[in-house]
């Protein structure tokens, strides 16, 4: 094994390897982010296509005669 | 489908990794002291070696999600086991990295291709990697389950075969930290590695959660959408990796 590396040459490489792990929990999380904000669009189509129908059975209701 | 409630406790398990993870990596460079060694480049041991068990353990986890889907057939069971292995690959790969840069640092080599240790973790992530091109492969959503079942079992039982013959042969240069015969830390350098060891676990833990309730979601999500948009506008769901509930 070589000798240890004086402080100033370990810091990069010690640096490094921890801005590894908190890169990869980062660019994890930014997936999840995109995910959910897919999720949340796909949650407004739903409720816009729900009115929707709403809208459209009040329609039906007022058409058919008493 | 059984509606497991994936996201219970998921804020206080959030909290407690990150409370883990920071106190662990204050106590790595404020309470632990230098090793006599490998002085201060020693440091990246308490993210590595977590990094590495708790990947290893994750994937052992995914076959063992793997027995149960095949012995209950219980599909939340196929997706846990999927994504325990999605998040032991990305810890996987954490482990890799770090790895390699502290071997540049320590041995002036960012990889040695003899030693064991190095080479059969190699191995477990690459056997891995090829997991999600396997249910990519297969397109009944049922036989894609299975398949992927036996994949992980098979893979869970490889782990610690692989962890028993390495410990058994002759080590080059990479330290056996956690035998009997090596590896006397003092109090301070394990109570620090404990802690973040205990916070990786939580972190894998609450990224499983994560992933597991937006999965979830997303199905729910695609019901629900079938179910207001009708038949007539039903569209089949495109040809994926992860488990179909």
């Amino acid at each position: 094994m070589s000798p240890a590396l004086p402080l100033d040459d370990a810091g990069p490489y010690v640096a490094a390897a921890y801005l590894v792990f908190l890169a990869l929990v980062v660019i994890y999380v930014a997936i999840m982010a995109a995910k959910l904000s897919r999720i949340s669009r796909e949650i407004n189509e739903l409720a816009e296509l729900a009115a929707r129908r709403d809208e459209q059975r009040e329609a039906d209701r007022e058409t058919v005669p008493r | 489908m059984t509606h497991a409630k994936f996201s219970r406790g998921l804020v206080p398990l959030s909290v407690l990794s990150v409370v883990l993870l920071v106190g662990g990596f204050a106590m790595v460079f404020f309470y632990a002291p230098n090793e006599a060694d490998q002085g201060f480049v020693q440091k990246i041991f308490y993210l590595h070696v977590p990094l590495a068990i708790v990947a290893l353990c994750g994937f052992v986890a995914g076959g063992i999600y793997g027995i149960r889907f095949l012995r209950k057939g219980d599909r939340t069971d196929d997706l846990r086991s999927y994504v325990a292995i999605h998040i032991s690959l990305i810890l996987a790969i954490g482990a890799l990295i770090t790895g390699s840069i502290w071997a540049k640092a320590s041995w002036g080599s960012w990889w040695v291709w003899d030693e064991p240790t190095l080479v059969s973790f190699l191995i477990v992530f690459l056997l891995y990697a090829c997991y999600q091109p396997l249910r990519f492969s297969i397109e009944d959503p049922e036989r894609q389950a299975r398949y992927a079942a036996v994949f992980a079992i098979v893979g869970g039982a490889f782990v610690p075969l692989n962890f028993m013959a390495v410990r058994a042969a002759d080590s080059l240069i990479h330290p056996r930290v956690l035998g009997t015969t090596g590896g006397a830390m003092p109090g301070s350098m394990r109570l620090t590695f404990l802690v973040c060891l205990a916070g990786m676990a939580a972190l894998f833990i609450t990224l499983n959660k994560y992933e597991l309730t937006s999965k979830q979601a997303t199905f729910a999500l695609r019901s629900l959408r079938r179910r207001l948009a009708g038949d007539d506008d039903w569209v089949p769901v495109r040809r994926s990796a992860a488990p179909q509930l």
